[in-house]
C-alpha cells in the first residue's frame, strides 16, 4: 500500500513518455519490500515521502523544498547542495534530501559494472533516485542525509575512484560531446580536453575561490551538440582553416538520389528529391559554393564553416584535415543582466595535449576575473562592464576583424593615453598663449 | 536500520582521505568498437527514426538505438537499462546530453532483437520505459531542471510539464518530419539551470508576484547586505520597521528591508540570497513560452530564445493550456518552414509579426522589451513590417487599455 495517496500525480502515469511517476512508484514499492534485505542507511520510506510532498506541490502550486543550508563534505566547498522539506513532520522520509553532484566520465559512456555499484550504494545510503544527468552533466543523487554525505564520498573515493563535481561558485564539472568516440566531425579530442582540465583544475572545482560559478564546455564542431556557446564563461568548439575534403563521386551518389541527404535526417517529410542547389548551394551563408562541370567546388577562403552542406552531404564532404578550436568566452543565462552567448576571442588554437596554450589562456583570464569581478559577476559581465579591450589587455591578444560583427557604432573611443603623442598632461598657460581667453 | 560506516572516521576526517581525484577516465567505458575505430569515424546514416549507423575506416560498423529516458529515475529504472546492455552491448551504455540512452551493436542481429525488446517494456502504467526516437528532423527528449522534487525557488515543476508535452508530442519523437530538428527544454526559475535562453520552444517557470518579508526573522536569517545587493533592478533597501512579534505579541523595532514593488521583474534573487523573501505564490507562478532560439553554427549564428508567451497558469498535473500552445506552434512550423529551417529562422524569414499571426498566439505589452540597452534593437526601426489580420494596426483600431485585468 502506496503510503500517500497522489491522484494528481497519478494523472501522469498514462501517457506513451516514460512516467516517472510510475518509475517512483514502482520503486517506492520495491523499497518497503526491500527483496535483497539492504541495510537502508536512511529512511525505507523516503520515496514514498517524495511522492507525498511532490503531490502536495500538486495541490498547492507551490513548492516545499527550504534554502539548502551549508551542507557538503570535508574541505570541500561544491559537489553537495542542501534540501530540507517543509513539511518535516508530514514527510519525515525526506525531512533531509541533499543532493551530491557525481562527476560523469566525459562523454557520458559507462560500463554496467560500474553504474551497477553506484546503484547499489545510492540504494544503501541514499533515495536511489537520480538524475542521468543534471544539465552541467554530472550524474545527481537527489536525496540523502547529512550523516550519509560523508558515507557516500568515502565510499565513492575509495571503491570507485570517484570524485564529486563542482557546484557553488567554482568551476563546475566540465563537460563535452562524444567527440571523436563516435562522431566523424570532431576537430580534436573532446572526452580528452574535458578530462584533462578537469583533472589540472581540481581546487577550482572543490574549493570556491571565484567571484561566481565558471563553465568549460568543449564541442567538437560548430554543431555544438553541448551548446558551449549558449552555456559556458569559455567555450571551446572545434574548427578547421584547411578545405573541406570532397569526395566528387559521392556528391554525384547524392544528386542521383542514391544517398538520402542529411543523413536520412528528413526520412518521414515528404520533401521530394534532393536538389543540390536549393538545399546546399543556395543555402551557404557565403554563397561560396557552386557546381563546375558536374562537379562541386567549394571557394574555402570564403566558407565559414558553418556546418550545414557537411550535416547534408555526410558521405561526401568532411571537415578540413588542419584542425583545432575556436575559443569564445563568456557565455551565461539571463541572471542578471540578460542573456549573453559567448564571443569570438581566439579564432584558432591547435587542441594538442596537454593543451598548455588552453591552459594559458584560461589562466590569465582568471587571474582577472579573481582580481576584477565583483561578487557574482559572471565572466560576461565582466567584459560588458570593463570592455572588450580590457580582455584583450589581459590576455595579451591583438584585436583583430574577427572580433566583431560589424565595428563600433559610435566615435566613443577610449584612447590610452600612451597612444597619444605628447600623453594628456598639457599645460594650459601655454595653451592660452595660442587661443586667448 | 543500523548505522553501517563506510570506513569514514568523523573524529579524524582526514585520516585515509582521498580527495581532488576527479572523474574516471572515459577511456576506461568506451565499448570495444567504439575505442577500436576511435577518431576514425568516416560517416553516419540515421537508418530509422532513433537508430543510428556508424561507419570507421576500418569497414567496422556500430549501430545505435537512442531511447528516451524520464532524466529523473530510480536505480531500478537504471539497473533495468543496465540489464539490457549486458545482454546486447557487451555491458556498455551511454547517455547523451539531452537525456537519451544510447545503446550500441555492431550487428544488424543484435539491432533487431535489442530493437524488439526495448519496444515491449513498458511501466506498470502503460508508458514506455525505452521509447527509441529522439534523432534527426524530429523532436528529441526536453532537457530540464528540478522543479517541485528538489529545489527551492521554482515557479513549476519541471517533470511534469515535461512529460505532458513529451506525451503530447510522442509522436514526433518516432518520426523525422520536421523541416530540421526542434529542440525543446525547461528551467523551472529564471535561474535557467538548464539554460533555456536558445531553444527552439522553452519551458519556463516565472514569478509574478514581488517577495513577502519575513521582517521579524530576516534579520536573523539572511545578511541584509547581501540580499539588497542580490537584486538587480535595486528595488530592495534596507529599513528599520515596527512590528508586533508574532513570538511575543509586543511592539518591537527590526532592522528588515523594503521592495520597491513597481520595480521588481519576479527574478527571485533577493530569495535566492535570503530564505526570508519568498516570492512563491499558486495565482502569482505559472509558465512563459520561449521560441526561435538554437545553438548551432549552422546556415545562421547561434541564437536567443524570444519570449512569445507571457504566461500560461500552472495547471497540474497535465498543463492542459501548455500543452495546447506548444502544439498550436510546432504544427505552424511544421507548416510553414522550409526544409532546414530552424523554428528561429523561419520565424525571421516570415517575420515575428507574422509568427503570432500563423502560431495564433496573443500579443500584449509583455512582449515588448523594455529591460536595458538591448531592448531598443528589438523594437522596430523601420516601415517594413506585414498587415496581419487578428491584431488591430490602424490609429483609431488600437485605442485602448494596454492592462490585462486579473480575474
Ligand atoms: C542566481 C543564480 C542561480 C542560483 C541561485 C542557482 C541555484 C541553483 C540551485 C539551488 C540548484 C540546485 C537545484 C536542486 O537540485 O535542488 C541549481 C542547479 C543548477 N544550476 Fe543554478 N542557479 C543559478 C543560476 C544558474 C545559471 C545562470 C545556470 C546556467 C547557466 C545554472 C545552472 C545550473 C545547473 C546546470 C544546475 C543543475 C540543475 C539540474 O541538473 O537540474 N544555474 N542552481
Ligand atoms: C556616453 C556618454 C555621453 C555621450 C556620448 C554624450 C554625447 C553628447 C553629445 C554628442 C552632445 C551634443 C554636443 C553638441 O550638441 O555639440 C552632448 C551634450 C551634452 N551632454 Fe553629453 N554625452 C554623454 C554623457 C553625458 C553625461 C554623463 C552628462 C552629464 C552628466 C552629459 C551632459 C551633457 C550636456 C549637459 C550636454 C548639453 C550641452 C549643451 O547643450 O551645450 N553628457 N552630449
Ligand atoms: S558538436 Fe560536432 S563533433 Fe561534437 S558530437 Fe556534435 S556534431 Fe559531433
Ligand atoms: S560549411 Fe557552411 S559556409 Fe562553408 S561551404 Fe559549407 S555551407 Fe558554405
Ligand atoms: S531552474 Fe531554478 S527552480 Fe529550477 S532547479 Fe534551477 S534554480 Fe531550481
Ligand atoms: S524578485 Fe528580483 S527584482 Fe524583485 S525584489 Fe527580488 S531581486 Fe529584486
Amino acid at each position: 500500500m502506496p503510503k500517500h495517496e497522489t491522484p494528481l500525480l497519478d494523472q501522469l502515469i498514462s501517457g506513451p513518455w516514460p512516467s516517472f511517476v510510475d518509475d517512483l512508484k514502482t520503486y517506492a514499492e520495491y523499497r518497503r519490500k526491500n527483496p535483497n534485505n539492504v541495510e537502508y542507511q536512511i529512511p525505507e520510506d523516503v520515496v514514498d515521502d517524495l511522492l507525498g510532498v511532490l503531490e502536495l506541490s500538486y495541490v498547492d502550486k507551490e513548492t516545499h523544498w527550504k534554502h539548502g543550508g551549508i551542507v557538503g563534505v570535508f574541505g570541500y566547498g561544491g559537489g553537495v547542495i542542501g534540501r530540507y522539506c517543509d513539511q518535516p513532520e508530514k514527510f519525515p522520509g525526506v525531512a533531509h534530501f541533499h543532493t551530491m553532484r557525481i562527476n560523469q566520465p566525459n562523454g557520458k559512456y559507462y560500463s554496467t559494472e560500474f553504474l551497477r555499484g553506484i546503484c547499489d550504494l545510492w540504494e544503501f545510503r541514499g533515495s536511489g533516485i537520480l538524475n542521468m544527468h543534471g544539465s552541467t552533466g554530472d550524474m545527481v543523487f537527489l536525496g540523502t542525509r547529512t550523516e550519509q554525505l560523508e558515507e557516500v564520498f568515502f565510499e565513492l573515493t575509495h571503491k570507485f575512484n570517484q570524485d564529486l563535481g563542482g557546484s557553488g561558485s567554482n568551476l563546475r564539472t566540465p563537460s563535452c560531446c562524444l567527440g571523436m568516440s563516435r562522431c566523424e566531425w570532431a576537430c580534436y579530442n573532446t572526452q580528452e580536453a574535458a578530462y584533462q582540465l578537469t583533472h589540472e583544475y581540481q581546487d577550482e572545482l572543490h574549493r570556491p575561490a571565484f567571484p561566481y560559478k565558471f563553465k568549460f564546455k568543449f564541442d567538437g564542431c560548430p554543431n555544438c551538440c553541448v551548446a558551449s556557446i549558449a552555456r559556458a564563461d569559455l567555450s571551446v568548439i572545434g574548427t578547421w582553416r584547411d578545405e573541406i575534403q570532397i569526395d566528387q563521386e559521392a556528391v554525384q551518389a547524392y544528386i542521383n538520389g542514391e544517398i538520402p541527404p542529411n543523413g536520412n535526417a528528413h526520412a518521414d517529410g515528404d520533401w521530394g528529391p534532393f536538389d543540390i542547389q536549393k538545399e546546399v548551394i543556395d543555402l551557404c551563408p557565403t554563397g561560396c559554393m557552386r557546381m563546375e562541370d558536374g562537379k562541386l567546388v567549394i571557394d574555402n577562403k570564403n566558407c565559414v564553416r558553418c556546418m550545414h552542406c557537411i550535416n547534408v552531404m555526410p558521405r561526401a564532404l568532411r571537415p578540413g584535415n588542419d584542425r583545432g578550436a575556436s575559443i569564445l568566452v563568456g557565455a551565461k543565462a539571463p541572471i542578471l543582466d540578460g542573456a549573453q552567448m559567448s564571443s569570438l576571442l581566439v579564432p584558432f588554437m591547435k587542441m594538442e595535449e596537454p593543451f598548455d596554450e588552453l591552459k594559458e589562456l584560461i589562466e590569465n583570464i582568471w587571474d582577472w576575473w579573481m582580481e576584477e569581478g565583483r561578487n557574482r559577476e559572471r565572466l560576461g559581465e565582466l567584459i560588458k562592464r570593463k570592455g572588450f579591450r580590457e580582455l584583450l589587455k589581459v590576455t595579451g591578444l591583438k584585436a583583430i576583424p574577427q572580433h566583431v560583427k560589424e565595428p563600433r557604432h559610435n566615435p566613443y573611443i577610449y584612447w590610452y593615453e600612451e597612444e597619444v603623442p605628447g600623453g594628456w598632461q598639457r599645460d594650459i598657460k601655454e595653451f592660452r598663449k595660442r587661443h586667448l581667453r | 536500520m543500523a548505522f553501517i560506516s563506510s570506513g569514514y572516521n568523523p573524529e579524524k576526517p582526514m585520516e585515509n582521505r582521498i580527495t581532488d581525484i576527479g572523474n574516471r577516465h572515459y577511456g576506461e567505458f568506451l565499448p570495444p568498437i567504439i575505442k577500436k575505430n576511435f577518431g576514425k569515424w568516416i560517416w553516419h546514416e540515421i537508418l530509422e527514426p532513433g537508430v543510428l549507423m556508424h561507419k570507421a575506416e576500418s569497414g567496422d560498423v556500430v549501430y545505435t538505438v537512442r531511447v528516451g529516458e524520464p532524466r529523473l529515475m530510480t536505480v531500478q529504472y537504471l539497473r533495468e537499462a543496465l540489464d539490457i546492455a549486458d545482454k546486447y552491448c557487451d555491458g556498455y551504455l551511454r547517455f547523451t546530453t539531452r537525456n537519451n540512452i544510447e545503446f550500441m551493436v555492431d550487428s544488424k542481429e543484435k539491432l533487431e532483437a535489442l530493437k524488439k525488446d526495448l519496444k515491449e517494456r513498458k511501466f506498470p502504467g502503460g508508458s514506455y520505459k525505452f521509447p527509441i526516437g529522439g534523432t534527426g528532423a524530429g523532436l528529441t527528449n526536453i532537457v530540464h531542471t528540478q522543479g517541485w522534487i528538489h529545489c527551492h525557488t521554482p515557479a513549476t515543476d519541471a517533470s511534469g510539464t515535461v512529460k505532458v508535452v513529451m506525451d503530447e508530442l510522442f509522436e514526433d519523437f518516432q518520426k523525422m518530419r520536421f523541416p530540421a530538428k526542434l529542440r525543446i527544454s525547461m528551467a523551472c526559475c529564471l535561474n535557467m539551470c538548464g539554460a533555456v535562453h536558445c531553444s527552439d520552444i522553452a519551458i519556463l517557470g516565472y514569478h509574478r508576484k514581488p517577495p513577502m518579508i519575513d521582517d521579524e526573522y530576516i534579520d536573523k536569517l539572511c545578511e541584509i547586505p547581501l540580499a539588497v545587493a542580490a537584486c538587480p533592478v535595486g528595488a530592495v533597501k534596507p529599513k528599520k520597521k515596527k512590528i508586533i512579534s508574532e513570538r511575543t505579541g509586543e511592539e518591537i523595532e527590526v532592522k528588515s528591508v523594503e521592495v520597491n514593488q513597481e520595480r521588481c521583474m519576479f527574478c527571485g534573487n533577493c530569495y535566492t540570497m535570503c530564505p526570508s523573501m519568498p516570492l512563491a505564490d499558486h495565482e502569482g507562478d505559472g509558465i512563459v513560452i520561449m521560441a526561435g532560439g538554437k545553438v548551432s553554427n549552422r546556415i545562421t549564428a547561434p541564437k536567443f530564445s524570444k519570449v512569445v508567451v507571457a504566461y500560461i497558469p500552472n495547471e497540474p498535473p497535465r498543463w492542459p493550456t501548455l500543452a495546447k500552445t506548444i502544439r498550436k506552434i510546432v504544427d505552424a512550423y511544421v507548416k510553414g518552414a522550409k526544409k532546414y529551417e530552424r523554428l528561429g529562422m523561419w520565424a525571421e524569414r516570415i517575420g515575428w509579426e507574422k509568427f503570432f499571426e500563423v502560431c495564433d498566439l496573443d500579443f500584449s505589452h509583455h512582449l515588448i522589451d523594455d529591460f536595458r540597452d538591448p531592448a531598443y534593437y528589438t523594437w522596430r526601426q523601420t516601415t517594413n513590417f506585414k498587415f496581419i489580420e487578428n491584431f488591430p494596426y490602424e490609429y483609431n483600431k488600437m485605442k485602448g487599455d494596454i492592462i490585462l485585468k486579473a480575474k
